[in-house]
């Protein structure tokens, strides 16, 4: 029964709870949180600041363990996890595309999308295949032609786009976004909002963290966060 | 392997971003690992200079020499003995340390030696007189440039002949063969009958014997010096007469091989004899001392195999020092991308691949640096040339420099032994990974979510 329910979600929270210590003073950033995420959902977290979205996020995206409560990810309770195993498995089910797209500055535009290869579970070394598909994922993105070019070359909404197609390399269970049109102008939002829609109409699962309503709107569903706790969870279509 | 290759593929790409820096903090292990090897090659040149030296001496050769004794005992005997101090060896020590008498001894070489003025015409050179038997220019490697040697027929005819140095010829004699003339000495004549090659200047060797100049010398045969000039040497010395009675200079002993012993294992037994022989004959005065080069050999091995730990661990520090500059770096570089990190590590990477990959690039930083010091360390005798090439051109302009210290700077060779490039590679590799570790753990010990948020 469990089993059946668990394969039809990319994510369960179940009661997450999320306490920092800071000295004395204890901050309850998440305080029992319960959330489906099934396989293909498009869902946007809003809420105001220090509501806790970047908290839930980050234990979404396995960086952190929990104070309390379980998470459930592609059939894995992760709230006990090793630190290798975190790092493995954000290795395989996670990919991670941020509000100030983290390339790494010294690498060209493949060798940005091939980084995760590198901690694959095998550690086999990047074969041709690999280039391949790193090659044709940054078409995917529209970087055709841009291969070789260093982060320093690219304007930001490039940079992001290079960041979706090192999230999709792994072939993640889900794509976790932090903000990810935040440093973008709204031409640019709208055509990096265009390939997450269109990723998500190929049945993958994205959670981002957004302020803005005509993004959200966007999502199949937002869940509006408050004082660490979800306040209200729906499916939107704008 | 071949993921090893990556991994260092991905460290030079790394470096290559701060070209500059990375340079200059290899230039610190480049340093390092070259004085390293230059510091052991010079010493080797060194101890190889110093072993050649004693060798020189002959190491089958046992040296007694005389020897003022000292004040005290100088000031009895000058008020007992009408101010002539008497000292040193006698003819009949040479007669004591002979063939006949000690068995092992092949040939006992004396000679005395006086600094006198050598006149020819209105010429002058002062030089030393060397009164010496036959065997004196064999033992000394002294070769003949004209004419011939002194004979033991010289001796026996108490001949009033000289065998010059080339430098005393020119002097005396420029543009003239000196050969046939006459030269004059205390107002005798000598006349010369051959002249020798230039040779080398030896150097003082430790304590026990004064470095040696040939070119200013004269050799007249030692029974002659010993009739005609007598034993007595007196000398003017700023206003006061200082007045020395010396039978002999030195005695070279040459200690030949038996039937059952090598030449090599009976020098330091016969040495024992020599001394108790000299002990006796002198009744316990300290008016001679024995040279054995065998046992300077020794202590020249001994203080050189010291004087090498000491360069090399110098040298070491400044490896060290490189060392440090590298962990500054790194924990700079680390620091500096923190971002890069928490990227990484949310992109999968174990807390294992941080530290493999950092210490790579600090191993590939140092190692680089390494071969380049080796190359460097491999060059050392070309190098070392020249800075004696620049020696030269200050030391002539400026002071005159004691001709044994510029004979033993000239004529060393740093000897690189392969097995110390190997030694500095693997040295710097090794403080490559020691000062690496800490870097490379502290990076990999990086909170994900708080290097992420790293400005
Ligand atoms: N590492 C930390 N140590 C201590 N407190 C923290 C830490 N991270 C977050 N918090 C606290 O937890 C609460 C939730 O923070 P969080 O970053 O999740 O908010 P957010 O909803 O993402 O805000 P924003 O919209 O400004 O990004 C805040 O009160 C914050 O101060
Ligand atoms: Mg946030």
């Amino acid at each position: 029964m469990t089993q059946a329910v668990e394969t039809q979600f990319a994510a369960r929270v179940i009661e997450l709870h999320k306490h920092y210590y800071l000295g004395e003073i204890v901050v309850h950033a998440l305080r029992g949180v319960n959330l489906d995420f099934p396989k293909g959902d498009f869902v946007a977290i809003m809420g105001s600041s220090g509501s806790g979205k970047s908290t839930l996020l980050n234990l979404l995206g396995a960086l952190d363990r929990p104070t309390g409560g379980q998470y459930i990810l592609g059939g894995f309770d992760v709230s006990k996890m090793t630190d290798n195993d975190l790092s493995d498995i954000r290795n395989r089910l996670i990919g991670f595309i941020f509000q100030s797209y983290n390339l790494i500055p010294q690498y060209t535009v493949l060798e940005n999308i091939e980084v995760p290869l590198h901690y694959r579970d095998s550690r086999q070394p990047i074969d041709s295949e690999d280039r391949d598909r790193c090659e044709h994922l940054a078409k995917l993105v529209g970087l055709d032609g841009r291969f070789d070019h260093k982060p320093f070359q690219l304007s930001g909404g490039q940079q992001q786009r290079v960041a979706i197609a090192r999230a999709l390399v792994n072939n993640p269970e889900i794509i976790l976004a932090d903000e990810p049109t935040g440093n973008l102008d709204s031409k640019t939002e709208e055509e990096i909002m265009q390939i997450l829609l269109d990723l998500n109409a190929e049945g993958r699962t994205i959670i981002m963290v957004t302020h803005e309503d005509n993004v959200a709107k966007l999502a199949k569903r937002q869940i509006h966060m408050k004082d660490g706790q979800v306040a209200g969870d729906g499916l939107f279509r704008g | 392997m071949f993921r090893l290759l990556r991994t260092i593929n991905l460290a030079v790409k790394s470096l290559l971003l701060h070209k500059l820096r990375s340079s200059l903090t290899m230039l610190g292990i480049v340093f390092g690992v070259f004085s390293v090897i230059a510091m052991l090659a010079i010493g080797e040149g060194a101890s190889k200079q110093a072993q050649d030296q004693v060798l020189e001496l002959g190491a089958t050769n046992i040296i007694v020499r005389s020897v003022k004794p000292p004040e005290q005992a100088s000031s009895t005997t000058a008020s007992s003995n009408s101010f002539i101090l008497r000292y040193g060896l006698l003819r009949e020590d040479l007669k004591l340390l002979s063939k006949e008498n000690i068995s092992g001894i092949e040939r006992s070489i004396p000679i005395r030696e006086v600094s006198a003025p050598v006149r020819y015409r209105h010429r002058e050179m002062n030089c030393r007189v060397v009164g010496c038997t036959s065997g004196y220019f064999e033992t000394n490697n002294l070769n003949l440039r004209d004419g011939r040697f002194i004979t033991e027929h010289d001796q026996v005819k108490i001949d009033t002949i000289a065998v010059v140095a080339a430098q005393v010829a020119e002097t005396l004699f420029p543009g003239e063969d000196p050969i046939g003339k006459s030269v004059q000495i205390n107002g005798e004549y000598y006349e010369i009958r051959g002249i020798t090659r230039t040779r080398g200047a030896t150097a003082a060797i430790g304590g026990s014997l004064s470095g040696q100049d040939y070119n200013k010398d004269i050799y007249i045969p030692l029974k002659t010096m010993q009739v005609r000039m007598g034993d007595d040497n007196i000398q003017r010395k700023q206003g006061s007469f200082s007045a020395e009675s010396i039978q002999l200079h030195q005695i070279t002993l040459q200690i030949s091989g038996t039937e059952d012993k090598k030449a090599e294992d009976l020098v330091i037994p016969i040495s024992e004899v020599v001394r108790e022989t000299m002990e006796i004959n002198h009744k316990g005065k300290k008016d001679w001392s024995i040279i054995v080069p065998m046992e300077l050999l020794e202590q020249a091995k001994q203080i050189q195999l010291i004087f090498n730990l000491v360069l090399g661990s110098i040298a070491a520090i400044s490896l060290v020092v490189g060392g440090i500059g590298i962990m500054n770096i790194m924990l700079a570089t680390v620091t500096e991308r923190t971002r890069e990190i928490g990227v990484r590590r949310a992109l999968g990477a174990r807390q294992r691949d941080i530290i493999e990959q950092f210490l790579v690039e600090t191993i590939v930083l140092s190692g680089v640096g390494g071969a380049i010091g080796m190359l460097l360390g491999w060059l050392t005798p070309q190098i070392f040339s020249g800075t004696q090439w620049v020696y030269n051109k200050i030391s002539s302009k400026t002071v005159e420099v004691d001709a044994g210290f510029n004979n033993m700077f000239a004529d060393l060779t740093p000897d690189v032994q392969p097995w110390t490039l190997g030694l500095a590679f693997g040295i710097s590799v090794g403080i490559g990974i020691i000062f690496g570790v800490y870097p490379a753990m502290s990076a990999a010990r990086l909170d994900p979510i708080e290097a992420l948020r790293h400005e």
